[in-house]
């Protein structure tokens, strides 16, 4: 039996270029550009100074405040800037370079220990420390996820193993060669947020990854962990899709997970995990697919962060003709890139070439109301209306409409055969709206001195 | 980024570009890529040197030196294109899903021919024919980038065409095309802005400027009076019904004795719709010789594409099965009808007609499925389809049986269309994230 959601589309996966090559390390870069903002929250501050020596795994940035993550060194050698650099987001952010001194040498870290021995404060802070962040793409810092407000009680513990987003095939690979580490990470996360409930949720077309983690799971018994199968659906792996289809809760609008009972952790965050909880190891490196028709030969790699994109593009063979675009993450909604020198952060699970005959042409027409889109929505909004409405920019409307509700998932600009742009609509009106509500306190302030 | 996207399509449609104002334009273009490529000015210039009227092509080479301009300003070249996400797109396309509508229409038009011959060949191409043609001129001087590829007007015109009785003169279709695409289409500012159903609009504005040339019906009805079976006992197989075809499809003026009876009231000629005389010959109490079969499958006459309801359901099954239309509109218009008519029916056996001869004849089953399943003129939220098509149906029913006119599909779903703007407004999904989650006590 499997389980799903209302809504979402069933895009080509193309997950047969990659799903067979088994994960390959990257040799550690000549020069690593380590982001400071590797996460949503506050970024790191640097710590290091320009010709500092550092070891592998020392660290570069402390978190600052709460909801941030200390960064840390992803190879040894001498740091030789700290400056503004192209970061995968768009911007241009602080960063630490640090040139490799070629022997890859890990600072000191202490043994391995039982996870069982420690408890819960102890595990948090080893994940905290390791600068462990959802690894799924969003980045938001483990530990704060882990840190609910007491009067939250949650009851389940959720791993996102659905892997939705055609072409990435990371946590598949993780899944099917790594599953007992997957799992005892997995486990940690339970322990430390005392659910009763853990459930392991993978889509349907990744046999072996669930015969694995059905394995994995049988070792660890007692644990009370469960596997569900669910469809093969985009976007199964969307949060609040995956909670709806695995225990037909719904997140409260505005709310987190954390509102209905659950956390949600992703695969590759729960290797990481585990790698912190028994060794103290910080949080340098990744399991990446990097594939599309865009590039010779596809691959999954443990690449470490800060090394360009570039390095994994001749990874996978370099370039198949002229690359059309280049995206981190999936092609639904990971990000285009415009210069393939930036450098990859921990959030970077994929990257996706494609040829420039794939790429659409970003004409579109008028909305025919087919009313594709609104089935399609997982949110179950109007991006009909919602499209209409920003296109004219009566922003008002479109708040009505619920438009800050939009996950920004893509099933709307997906199905659209009139080819229009609604999430880029969406994005530009949450961003308006969001301007406008900072305007208006900005008054409501001035006014009140 | 918004603002990037849409440059294209504005640079694309200069409305304003009016035959004055295009050569001082160009000559200001070709000012400004002076400093760009070449080749770009040269094309720039020899525009501005050409007639005036040849707005079209000069509207090609505004963009081009425009998009040159632009690019020799942006230095260096970004080396990959970027926008936003979603980077792939399904492989459905306005003009896909317009073609294979108008492709499962075409049986029963095939079918039309078949039983009306040459004269419902020249209707159905007519008016598809002039439809293309009025679309091509709106394009040419809105300058706008829909296109006249994506089939919007082919299907608009075969649509009103098989709205049509048989043998109705060219300059009707001629004048239904025109309507259609220019005054109930374009003026609401093309594919996707018209409120009313383009080819409806038409057929009614006909029905009232030509209501003699409208319903003149070629034909008689021969199982009237030649088929002596019970509306109850209709045991005929659709074989048998087949096999007596070849004389059912010819298009006689037979009179006959149901026919003489009525002549009297009725010009068959130039009178009633085969549904007007089916009603006024039931109400008389003479109704024991209706064949459903026939209706069904297509050898009773009537407009064009109503004769063959097993034709058109193929074709509508085809688009069920794409998933091109889905069921609530079909289905809920369909159910309208049937708790109309059947209501009606046992209140009075004897006054009016069952179900199943209402759903069998006249434009319901085209109208059902191909008409106000239009995208643009009907709501797109489930809820909002099937209080639509359950309107619809009930809105031909109440026309049908009470008002002046016979058949009342087309006001029905013009109705609709009318009140669509309000169904959608009060039908919107109920969004995620409003279901309550009782937290369980037990736990804490
Ligand atoms: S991007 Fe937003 S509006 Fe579009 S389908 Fe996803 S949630 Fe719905
Ligand atoms: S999918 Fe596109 S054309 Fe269809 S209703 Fe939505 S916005 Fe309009």
């Amino acid at each position: 039996m499997s389980v799903s959601f209302r809504g979402g589309i069933h895009p080509r996966y193309a997950k047969e270029l990659s799903n067979d090559a088994a994960i390959e390390r990257l040799p550690p870069p000549d020069e690593a550009i380590v982001h400071l903002s590797q996460h949503i929250g506050a970024p790191a501050v640097a710590v290091v100074k320009k010709k500092q020596e550092v070891k592998k795994g020392e660290v570069l940035g402390e978190a600052a405040g709460f909801v941030s993550v200390p960064v840390h060194a992803p190879i040894s050698g001498k740091v030789t800037n700290i400056g503004l650099y192209p970061h995968p987001f768009g911007s241009l952010q602080e960063a630490v370079v640090i040139e490799s001194d070629g022997k890859d040498e890990w600072t000191d870290l202490p043994k391995e220990v039982k996870p069982d021995s420690l408890d819960r404060e102890e595990i948090k802070d080893r994940i905290r420390d390791a600068g462990i962040v959802g690894l799924g793409g969003a980045a938001f810092p483990t530990h704060v996820k882990l840190s609910p407000p007491p009067a939250k009680n949650i009851d389940t513990v959720l791993l996102n193993a659905a892997e939705c987003e055609p072409y990435l095939t990371a946590d598949d690979r993780l899944m099917q060669e790594e599953p007992d580490r997957v799992v005892s990470g997995f486990i940690a996360l339970k322990k430390v947020l005392g659910a009763k409930d853990a459930v392991i949720a993978i889509e349907e077309n990744k046999p072996e990854a669930i015969a694995a983690m059905e394995k994995a799971v049988a070792k660890a018994k007692g644990k009370a962990v469960r596997v569900v199968h669910m469809h093969v659906k985009y976007p199964q792996g969307g949060e609040k899709q995956l909670i709806d289809a695995v225990l037909g809760r719904e997140v409260p609008t505005g709310g987190l997970p954390m509102d209905c009972g659950v956390v949600v952790q992703n695969v590759a965050t729960c290797a990481a995990v585990d790698d912190a909880v028994r060794f103290a190891k910080p949080l340098i490196s990744r399991v990446t697919t990097v594939t599309g028709e865009g590039v010779n030969g596809p691959v999954n790699v443990v690449g470490r962060v800060g090394t360009p994109v570039q390095t994994f593009i001749d990874a996978a063979g370099g370039f198949r003709g002229t690359p059309g675009r280049v995206i981190l993450g999936g092609p639904m909604m990971g990000g285009a890139i415009h210069n393939t020198d930036i450098p990859v952060i921990k959030s970077t699970g994929g990257i996706l070439v494609l040829t420039p005959e794939q790429v659409p042409s970003g004409e579109f027409d008028s909305c025919i109301r087919c009313g594709r889109c609104v089935r399609a929505c997982p949110i179950h909004l109007c991006p009909n209306d919602m499209g209409n409405y920003s296109e004219v920019e009566m922003w008002e409307e479109l708040e009505g409409l619920d438009v800050n509700d939009c996950i920004e998932c893509g099933c709307c600009s997906y199905s659209c055969p009139a080819n229009r742009p609604l999430v880029q609509f969406f994005r530009y009106a949450k961003l308006w709206i969001r301007q406008q509500q900072a305007l208006a306190k900005a008054a409501e302030s001035k006014d009140e001195r | 980024m918004a603002a990037d996207e849409k440059e294209p399509r504005k640079g694309a449609e200069p409305t304003e570009g009016a035959d004055k104002k295009a050569p001082k334009d160009d000559a200001k273009s070709a000012d400004k890529t002076e400093s760009a490529a070449e080749t770009t000015t040269k094309a720039a210039t020899e525009t501005a040197t050409k007639a005036a009227t040849e707005t079209a092509t000069e509207a090609a080479t505004e963009t081009a030196v425009e998009a040159a301009v632009e690019a020799a300003e942006q230095s260096p070249p970004p080396m990959l294109s970027v926008a936003s996400s979603p980077h792939v797109r399904s492989n459905e396309s306005t003009a896909k899903i317009m073609w294979t509508v108008f492709a499962c229409l075409l049986p029963a038009s095939v079918w039309s021919v078949y039983i009306f011959g040459m004269q419902a060949a020249i209707v159905l191409a007519t008016c598809t024919g002039s439809a293309v043609v009025f679309e091509a001129l709106v394009q040419y001087f809105t300058k706008d980038r829909t296109m006249v590829q994506d089939g919007s007007a082919a299907l608009t015109g075969l649509l009103l065409g098989l709205t049509m009785p048989p043998g109705v003169s060219v300059t009707i279709c001629l004048i239904g095309a025109f309507v259609a695409v220019v005054v109930a289409k374009a003026i609401f500012g093309g594919l996707g802005h018209n409120p009313f159903n383009p080819a409806l609009t038409a057929r009614v504005f006909l029905l009232i400027a030509f209501p003699g040339a409208m319903t003149k019906w070629p034909i008689t009805l021969q199982a009237f009076a030649e088929k002596p079976v019970s509306l109850y006992g209709q045991a005929t197989t659709w074989y048998s019904s087949f096999a007596t075809n070849k004389t059912l499809s010819l298009p006689v003026t037979k009179t006959d004795s149901v026919m003489e009876a009525l002549a009297g009231k009725v010009d068959v000629i130039t009178g009633a719709t085969p549904l007007a005389v089916a009603k006024e010959h039931w109400q008389r109490g003479t109704g024991e010789v209706l064949h459903y079969t026939d209706y069904f499958v297509g050898s009773m006459p009537g407009s064009l594409g109503e004769v063959s309801v097993l034709l058109l359901l193929l074709g509508a099954a085809v688009l069920l099965l794409k998933g091109y239309i889905t069921w609530h509109i079909p289905v809920s218009f369909i159910l309208g009808v049937v708790v109309m008519a059947g209501m009606t029916h046992l209140a009075s056996p004897t006054r009016y007609m069952d179900p199943i001869f209402h759903l069998v004849t006249g434009g319901i089953i085209i109208g059902a499925f191909f008409m106000a399943t239009d995208y643009v003129t009907s709501p797109t939220y489930p809820l909002g389809m099937v209080i639509f098509g359950f309107g619809c149906g009930l809105l031909t029913m109440v026309i049908r049986l009470w008002a002046g006119f016979p058949e009342g599909v087309s006001f029905a779903i013009l109705i609709m269309n009318a009140v669509t703007p309000i169904i959608e407004r009060y039908t919107r999904p109920k969004k995620y994230g409003l279901k309550p989650w009782a937290e369980p006590e037990a736990s804490k």
